[in-house]
């Protein structure tokens, strides 16, 4: 019952948040910019483009413009994307495996490099090798993720000529979803920016999880367990990760939603065709409709992971009251 | 993966040894690709660019200026407002249709209703049919540019774009904001049909296996198109050989390409102006001509290219740079600081004043750093000025609105021709006539005005091309804007991709005519 209602509540609130989040977007619409900029050759006269305006309704009042928008969008039309003259949500869902599979690849790199080395660090943190991890984190987070992806492209595939410098490469489709993963060169075009996204990101769970755990180690709980004479093993890797998880699913779901922002970087690099390329491209266009779009889409993608992500905690940590409960 | 490039690659040798037909496949990364299939959608060098490849027009231009029959195969006058073309027989569209004087008729009408290219054909009355294979192109009044206009005129299918789409729309319509039939299928008589595209990603065209200009030597039969929207990504691109030509290069990474052993580089002079407008509506002390010439001596535009450009630009006096009807050798660059400042002294402002600027910041090559050096040259002569640069999305509006003393702009000539720049940037702003368009700088002077109406109906090149001298000499005594330069074409290739023979001052390659080793 509390979970019923707890759900409910979210969603209320999801609601509300989706409600602010396409005002916002749609009122930020008028400085972004002149679409038919982009749509006319330079020497179109002011009044061909006005009647153009006039005609694709950009002149009306804000209120009109945001009714006609809200009703068409409560019917899930977000409207015509001006560059590529295809629904918006289209054009997006287009993109999106590109961007989910790059998002996969370098949580897949996180989840593999930073559990284990965290975990490292946190045992042996006097270590030589911990403390070359430690420093190397250091560079990490501070060195921007373009500069990052400029440098291996320049490094992987113009100097050792290992690896592809752009694109997506061969996609296979399988359900109508067109993946990389499932060809060697899709994998291949996959490798440097997956790496380069999951830099800003590795060094944080590296060192959050090393963090927690040293923490942890401290506990009562712990000294029992070494007091009973457990397993180093079983201590560490079954009585203190359980509960060094519980901070790095929060701080996890959260980070997805930053990693989708630091696509846009990655992806503008590699010139990899997925949203937040997509996205940058319709900024510099002006394409509005596209960019309202992109907005609405990412804040459900925020809303969605965040309410997972407490559903996920509760459930791992039951001592957690739910929001709300009695 | 390269190794099975390599394998892919001789296997398709010795296939194209023992056939004969080599199977040539060019992999080219342009900044974008094009915006709709429509090649009258929109005004712009990707339409063009595109153009070139799928369709062909009456004549195109030599790298020389000059004018080669393409769809027409020779042309006569016949009075002084009209021109007859004698089109090429045996010519067949994409879908198979033969192309007569109907297609180029119904193209012409087309280009008269689009909202870009109108302007361009205003000066036409009308395009009639002689006979199946000659047309009459007509002026409303004897006009000098028939020529230049007629390569916008690329023949498409009529029988093709006539008709209704799935959606009961009209298949000749042209529809900027929307899905329409001519945005995303294509049938011209070009040297390449379109296999494949996915907006943003690429496109892949084939060699037309009927093309009817059995002499072009062009040899590529394949070309994917990739945007690569980055500089640095492209030039990488390159370097690491998966693609084999790029345009534009980023003027940085031009050392870099041309030092690797298997890339080249081919610059050209460009003919794209940047400019600076001083408007006089909104400063009183511009109205003053020795205030404006001061600024124009302060300026150093050849430290400019130097400096911000690499090299990669021509420091400019004038509006149209050589080789144009105007071009003047003598309108030289003028950056005198001493004579700045005495004119400064004679205007009566040697303590000078504080002026607003506004440059966009992603629109031309090196827009923002150049718009600063400007301002911390102004400022050698007390002139402070408040700079704010910003993309170009919100450029434009903020140009349109004319909201700061100084603004920047570059103009490219749509008819390749003097007279071009005058009308849009230096001519009295009026909003009937549309003259002046861009000048917001408020600049106007009746006699520059009287000239250039008087040159639009010159078809005396030699008398022309004097009348348009004057004007130029007119707009540099007065300091009518400030000339920076004419920003330089870079293209680059693998070795062995002949690039130099197709690439031209309008920076739409010939790709048809491409030989690749």
């Amino acid at each position: 019952m509390d979970y019923l209602y707890f759900a409910i509540r979210r969603l209320l609130q999801a609601v509300l948040v989706m409600f602010v989040i396409s005002l916002i977007g749609f009122s930020i619409q008028d400085n972004l910019g002149d679409p038919l900029r982009e749509l006319v050759g330079q020497s179109v006269s002011e009044s061909e483009r006005d009647a153009l305006r006039d005609r694709m309704g950009l002149n009306d009042p804000f209120l009109t413009q945001y009714g006609r928008f809200m009703y068409k969008a409560v019917q899930g039309d977000l409207g015509n994307s001006y560059f590529f003259k295809k629904p918006a949500l289209e054009v997006i869902a287009a993109k999106f495996p590109a961007t989910l599979e790059l998002v996969i690849g370098a949580s897949l790199l996180i989840i593999f490099f930073a559990i284990p080395l965290g975990v490292y660090c946190a045992i042996n943190p006097k270590g030589w090798f911990s403390k070359f991890i430690m420093g190397f984190s250091i560079v990490g987070i501070s060195v921007p993720v373009f500069l990052t992806a400029i440098f291996s492209i320049y490094v992987f595939s113009v100097e050792l000529g290992w690896m592809p410098s752009f694109g997506r490469g061969e996609t296979s489709g399988i359900l109508g979803w067109q993946s990389g993963f499932l060809t060697v060169d899709g994998l291949v075009h996959l490798v440097l920016p997956s790496i380069s996204l999951a830099s800003i990101m590795m060094p944080l769970f590296i060192r959050l999880i090393r963090s927690e755990m040293m923490e942890i180690l401290q506990l009562d709980y712990i000294r029992f367990a070494w007091a009973k004479g457990l397993m180093p093993a079983r201590v560490w890797f079954l009585h203190a990760f359980k509960n060094t998880l519980l901070p790095v699913i929060t701080v996890g779901g959260v980070q997805i939603g930053t990693m989708l922002a630091y696509t846009i970087l990655t992806e503008s690099v590699f010139q990899w065709p997925g949203m937040g390329f997509l996205f940058l491209e319709a900024v510099n266009r002006v394409d509005t409709p596209l960019i309202i779009a992109y907005i609405i889409v990412v804040g459900l993608i925020f809303v969605v992971t965040n309410t997972v992500v407490d559903l996920v905690y509760t459930w791992v940590n039951p001592t957690v009251k739910l929001v709300g409960s009695k | 993966m390269r190794k099975f490039i390599t394998v892919a690659a001789a296997a398709a040798m010795c296939i194209g040894l023992s056939t004969t037909l080599h199977a040539k496949t060019l992999k080219l990364a342009y900044d974008a690709d094009p915006v709709s299939l429509d090649p009258h959608e929109q005004l712009s060098g990707g339409t063009l660019q595109f153009s070139h490849m799928v369709f062909d027009p009456l004549v195109r231009w030599t790298k020389d200026l000059g004018f080669e029959g393409r769809l027409a195969e020779s042309w006569t006058r016949v009075d002084d407002k009209t021109m007859r073309f004698n089109l090429r027989e045996g010519v067949k569209f994409h879908s198979g249709n033969p192309m007569t004087s109907l297609d180029l008729v119904w193209t012409f009408d087309r280009l008269k209703k689009s909202p870009d290219f109108k302007g361009l054909f205003a000066p036409f009355e009308a395009m009639r049919v002689v006979d199946r294979n000659t047309v009459d192109l007509v002026t409303t009044e004897p006009y000098p540019l028939v020529l230049h206009q007629a390569t916008y005129i690329f023949a498409m299918d009529s029988q093709y774009y006539t008709g209704f789409d799935a959606h009961n729309k009209s298949k000749s319509a042209i529809v900027k904001h929307g899905d329409a039939f001519a945005s995303t299928n294509a049938s011209g008589t070009g040297p390449y049909t379109i296999a494949s595209r996915e907006q943003g990603v690429k496109v892949v065209f084939k060699r037309n296996a009927s093309y009817w200009d059995t002499k072009s030597p062009g040899n590529v039969t394949e070309i994917v198109l990739t945007p690569i929207k980055e500089g640095p990504t492209r030039v990488a691109a390159l370097l690491s050989g998966d693609v084999d030509f790029i345009a534009p290069v980023p003027p940085n990474d031009m050392p870099r390409i041309k030092k690797n052993a298997g890339t080249k580089l081919v610059t050209m002079g460009g003919t794209r102006i940047i400019t600076f407008q001083l408007n006089q509506d909104r400063v009183e002390q511009f109205k003053d001509k020795r205030v404006r010439q001061a600024i124009v001596h302060a300026i150093n535009n050849k430290g400019i290219v130097k400096k911000i450009m690499k090299g990669f630009a021509t420091a400019a006096g004038q509006q149209g740079p050589k080789g144009y009807a105007g071009y003047m050798d003598n309108l030289a660059p003028r950056y005198d600081l001493k004579k700045a400042k005495q004119l400064m002294k004679d205007a009566g402002v040697e303590k000078g004043f504080s002026v607003t600027m506004m440059a966009p910041n992603n629109r031309y090559v090196n827009d923002a750093k150049i718009a600063e050096a400007v301002a911390s040259m102004l400022s050698k002569i007390n002139i402070k000025v408040d700079l704010k640069t910003m993309p170009k999305a919100q450029y434009w509006p903020a140009f349109d609105e004319r909201a700061a003393d100084i603004m920047m702009i570059g103009w490219h000539s749509d008819t390749e021709d003097s007279a071009n720049f005058s009308e849009f940037l230096t001519m009295t702003p009026n909003t009937e006539t549309g003259y002046g368009q861009y000048n917001s700088g408020n600049y106007g002077n009746a006699k520059v005005d009287g000239l250039i109406l008087k040159s639009q109906s010159m078809t005396d090149p030699a008398a022309r091309s004097k009348t348009l001298q004057e004007v130029e000499q007119i707009l540099y005594d007065d300091a009518a804007f400030v000339p920076l330069h004419w920003q330089n074409l870079a293209w680059a290739a693998r070795k062995g991709v002949g690039v130099e023979a197709v690439v031209n001052v309008m920076n739409f390659p010939y790709l048809g005519d491409l030989v690749v080793k």
